[in-house]
């Protein structure tokens, strides 16, 4: 008797444990002295990059794959474990943009995250054994030097090129400059303007060097993502208002589910759509660029705030800042992971929330199918 | 005996596990042919996306519904704005256009707004916001009589800063504000928060369906002589107009007391400043 008890509690367990796996995250190494919630100009982040690659031997490789117009290496760092298998790739840029400060600070926490939880963390750990993480920590490095001059360089947007422009303006918009529709709108051929979209198409160095680097990678590399701020947005391709892509659906689903995962953290709306939805029309970006030579998911992150402060977000909202854009960013990578190796676990992050009913029915099912069966044991 | 009856147990077993298996997630990729070439797709435009569905309802959080949000914040700040009062819109619930022809288009708006300050939830209001015909180049036209104003009350210390500020034998001034760090000192917050309430009032005139303004920073304030028993001010302001991504410098001569609220008696428009190389 007590035996058949016991045999339904082990089916009762079976089948109540339903098919949540949940996620612990065991802290990994405390970070080293580098303050991830400061900001840090160029110099400090070449620093960084340099630190980690020493201290995280055979996970991190720096790797230069092009020159700013002021001779900068443009440099990624390479994340990943050593794989005997074909692996594939995410890429991640921050910093297209000046003064969006945030965004760059963001790719170093990213990274911080990564290292500090793949060893305990089974799904990181996974999807780095099966995808390397090209992480761009600032690609507009002329400009990024450029607004930590002084007070009055801090807004600067655009690369230092001069360009055609002669004597009175200078710098290219290096998100209107890449080969996507390069412009047909939401440009200017004005080279004093914020948006200027360049001479001509990739007329700037810093887009040539992302286009060479990631068209040679193009069908390893399953999402592209590029950071920059504010607007609290996830902007899917296009930036045409005539042209939709063709997987829009999912790209929706999938930046639903990440502004979900974002919401879930502290609370901050995201919200999800095209450019010309959203926001405004646009050409060149690098986004378009990237779904347009066949990369699959391809998504613009806009980060804190709405505008009350903008592109000067204190320093004390950059932990809850990245730690928002880290899960949805977590969110979109671990779905382009499972997609690609065909992982259906209960624990992929899903557009449409699990049926916890359907589970419940299930388990009572199980549980009745083992009274009947012990108490006919038992006859 | 009871065998039939397992069998039958164990078929609705089964058949209950087929019902109730919770959703997967579809392994063939949508786009079949996931690294076509350079190939646009070009598609008619489904309602949704356009911004417009019947009868002029417009999608909330697209933009044209969020544009015009932002002009009605901008109106309550210049009504309602002061050292320690910020609205900012929360979300758009519901919008719809009117096309007016010549008069212009008019938006109705059903809008979500918090006080930042005090981070206090003002509720729901409607406003109404009417951007000019081509023909007339005026300033939006806004009405938004909203109720959940009343919860404020900032009395108290607008007159403690009022009168610290006119007493003093030493005018205020300060610059940078926030600062490149996004640090703002704590005696200069509600000052910052008056500029962005003087900044309202040039940023809701110059707006128009083709804008979206911010103010980006203080960059400068001085304190001017109290006149009229208003205290006064010299702002320079940098405004941010998302759409153009432009950085406006404006200034502004702004008067302030508790009882009058916030003026703006001038305002100038400075082009940009030449750049130089360092």
């Amino acid at each position: 008797m007590s035996q058949s008890i016991r045999e339904i509690l082990v089916l009762l367990v079976l089948g109540g444990l339903g098919s949540q796996a949940s996620q612990r995250v065991a802290e990994g190494p405390e970070p080293r002295n580098y303050d991830y919630f400061k900001y840090h100009n160029m110099s400090e982040i070449s620093g960084w990059m340099e630190q980690l690659e020493k201290e995280n031997q055979g996970v991190v490789t720096i790797e230069p794959y092009g020159q700013t117009y002021e001779k900068q290496n443009i440099k990624l760092l390479k994340i990943g474990l050593e794989s005997t298998e074909k692996k594939k790739a995410i890429w991640m840029d921050c910093g297209i943009h000046a003064r969006e400060w945030i965004a760059p600070a963001f790719c170093q926490y990213f990274v911080k995250q990564i290292l500090d939880t793949y060893k305990t963390d089974e799904k990181i750990g996974q999807m780095l054994k099966n995808m390397d993480l090209y992480v761009t920590p600032v690609l507009n490095m002329d400009g990024y030097a450029h607004s930590w001059f002084n007070q009055s360089t801090r807004l600067w947007r655009k690369s230092r090129s001069p360009g055609n422009c002669g004597d009175s303006c200078m710098g290219t918009d290096l998100n209107r400059n890449f080969d996507a529709n390069w412009g047909a709108v939401g440009i200017s051929r004005n080279c004093c303007s914020e948006v200027y979209n360049g001479a001509t198409v990739l007329s700037e160095s810093e887009a040539q060097a992302v286009t060479d680097f990631v068209k040679v990678r193009s069908s390893e590399i399953l999402c592209f993502l590029t950071i920059h701020s504010y607007g609290q947005l996830i902007l899917v391709p296009f930036g045409h208002p005539n042209i939709t892509a063709p997987n829009y659906d999912e790209l929706m689903s999938v930046g639903l589910a990440a502004a979900k995962a974002i919401k879930d953290v502290h609370g901050m709306d995201y919200t999800v759509g095209s450019s010309p939805n959203v926001l405004y029309p646009n050409s060149g970006s690098s986004r378009d660029w990237a779904r347009l030579i066949g990369i699959p998911l391809s998504f613009t992150f806009e980060l804190r705030d709405k505008g009350q402060l903008g592109f000067e977000l204190p320093e004390d909202q950059i932990k809850p800042t990245c730690e928002e854009a880290y899960a949805g960013v977590r969110s979109i990578i671990t779905y382009a992971h499972d997609k690609a190796f065909h992982i259906t676990t209960p624990s992929t992050p899903m557009p449409t929330p699990p049926n916890t009913a359907a589970t419940l029915i299930a388990t009572i099912w199980t549980v009745l199918l083992a009274v009947c069966l012990t108490s006919a044991h038992l006859l | 005996m009871r065998r039939p009856l397992c069998a039958l147990w164990v078929f609705l077993v089964l058949l209950g596990d087929c019902l109730a298996s919770p959703y997967r997630p579809e392994t063939e990729p949508l786009d079949p042919e996931p690294h076509e070439t350079n190939s646009i797709v070009e598609l008619e435009l489904p309602p949704e996306l356009d911004g417009t569905m019947s009868d002029g309802e417009l999608v909330p959080h697209h933009y044209p519904a969020q544009r015009a949000a932002k002009v009605a914040q901008h109106y309550l700040n210049t009504r309602h704005g002061s050292p320690f009062r910020w609205i900012e819109l929360h979300r758009v619930n519901k919008a719809s256009l009117e096309d007016l022809g010549q008069a212009g288009k008019k938006y109705y708006l059903e809008i979500s707004l918090k006080e930042v300050i005090s981070n206090t939830d003002l509720g729901q209001c409607s406003a109404e916001v009417l951007f000019s015909g081509e023909q007339d180049q005026r300033a939006p036209q806004v009405q938004c009589p909203c109720e959940g104003m009343q919860k404020l009350n900032t009395t108290a210390e607008e007159e403690a800063l009022f009168q610290r500020l006119n007493s003093s034998d030493s005018p205020v001034s300060g610059s940078n504000i926030p600062d490149s760090y996004g640090h703002i000192a704590p005696e200069m917050k509600p000052l910052w928060h008056l500029g962005a309430a003087a900044a309202s009032f040039v940023m809701l005139r110059e707006s128009n369906e083709s804008t979206l303004y911010n103010m980006a920073q203080v960059a400068s304030i001085t304190q001017l002589e109290t006149e009229n028993g208003q205290l006064r001010f010299k702002y320079h302001v940098l405004l941010h107009d998302m759409i153009s991504q432009e950085i406006l410098h404006w200034k502004l001569l702004v008067s302030w007391s508790p009882a009058g609220g916030v003026s703006v008696l001038q305002t100038e428009w400075q082009p940009k400043p030449a750049e130089s190389t360092p």
